[in-house]
């Protein structure tokens, strides 16, 4: 696999939440609006990049019964990092995103990861795939942010530009089950599509 | 009286799933049928109590006389997941039948973030170890309504002729959506 296709395959043919359906609690979670949805998916990002490259250069020194408990810390270490640094300098999105950023370390995705890629790759590849599925991750729920931010609210990145409240609803709990519904439905369209021509 | 309207606040008004988003993964996988929806939701409920009991001992007499609430995030996650341990090797013991019923969903229990989601939450709310305890009994009860209630309403699905692009878990999604819409009517009840 060239280097190119490690790291554009997370983006929209192997798409972690819309195509592999993981990690699906942040994307209900916190994409009320695109600015929380950005802040989630960088987060994220950074995570799931410095996971895979640890876990790909300690891979020979992790005996294989104890590795998912090693992954797991790992992944905790990261997560607390990123949530002092989030708490430290944008309180505001820390208060927005509140109890999801500790959550980071139950995401499947960056578990999904490290056991499926990090653990039998390279260093460079494991930080390709980490940066790649990590973008995967942000578009997804850029995507869904964008939808329920402009019919929930009439904004896009707080830039309002109707009067009033939108249609409530979508910022709401089951507007985030429904957007996410008809998103996925929408990309599996698009991909049948592309196989019969 | 406390606890009455606690119980009522977290199985009906901030349902688990439905209103706090934890613990959808398998809300979505394992809801296929009524019968395992209620070996998931069982095991849910057994390690959820058992987790937050433990976390919020370790929390009030371990991190914060030490002043390391920062180690909080690794501290629990650990606990869980040598509790969920813990707890298949002790089931396989003492009970071989239970461990039968709840045997495959125990280890899918260390990812559900709904175990650690109310561990953390019961931190930041300040809540005592009792209320903690009760807390966690009435999400997981919250979580078994949902997801038995979902169970039912994707048994009628598979005989529904849906659009092909819809079929499986967008249509699953949707259907959790319209559930959690009359769940937003109980929302003024506490």
């Amino acid at each position: 696999m060239s280097k190119l296709n490690i790291l554009t395959k997370g983006f929209f043919k192997e798409n972690p939440v819309l195509v592999l359906v993981l990690g699906t609690c942040p994307t209900l979670a916190v994409t009320t609006s695109v600015k929380n949805a950005l802040g989630m998916g960088l987060a994220t990002t950074f995570v799931l990049l410095m996971s895979n490259a640890i876990i790909s250069l300690l891979k020979n020194v992790i005996p294989d019964k104890v590795r998912i408990p090693s992954f797991i810390v790992i992944i905790a270490t990261f997560v607390s990092m990123i949530d002092l640094l989030i708490q430290g300098f944008l309180p505001s999105l820390a208060s927005s995103l509140g109890i999801f950023i500790p959550l980071i370390v139950v995401n499947c995705i960056v578990l999904g990861r490290a056991e499926a890629f990090a653990s039998k790759n390279t260093v460079g590849d494991s930080i390709l795939d980490g940066i790649g599925m990590g973008i995967g991750f942000t578009i997804a729920l850029t995507i869904i942010g964008s939808v329920r931010e402009i019919l929930g609210s009439g904004s896009f990145l707080d830039y309002k530009f109707i009067q009033g409240d939108g249609i409530l609803i979508f910022v709401l709990a089951p507007g985030a089950f429904i957007v996410f519904g008809f998103t996925v439905a929408l990309v599996r369209y698009l991909q049948s599509k592309k196989k019969a021509s | 009286m406390e606890y009455i309207l606690m119980i009522i606040g977290a199985v009906l008004v901030n349902n688990i799933i439905l209103a706090q988003f934890l613990g959808i993964c398998p809300f979505l996988g394992v809801s296929g049928k009524v019968n395992t929806a209620l070996g998931m939701g069982a095991a849910v409920l057994f390690v959820m109590t058992l987790a937050t009991l433990v976390t919020s001992c370790i929390q009030a007499y371990v991190l914060v006389p030490l002043n390391i609430t920062f180690l909080q995030t690794i501290c629990f996650i650990l606990v869980i997941a040598a509790l969920v341990q813990m707890v298949e090797i002790m089931l396989k013991k003492i009970s071989p039948s239970l461990y039968q019923a709840l045997g495959i969903f125990l280890p899918l229990i260390t990812t559900n973030c709904a175990v650690l989601g109310v561990a953390i939450l019961v931190t930041q709310k300040e809540f005592s170890i009792i209320q903690s305890t009760v807390y966690a009994i009435s999400s997981a009860l919250g979580f078994i309504l949902a997801i038995v209630i979902f169970a039912g309403l994707r048994e009628q699905l598979e005989l529904v002729n849906v659009p092909k692009g819809m079929k499986g878990v967008p249509i699953a999604l949707i259907t959790a959506g319209i559930l959690a819409m009359a769940f937003m009517g109980f929302a003024n009840l506490v």
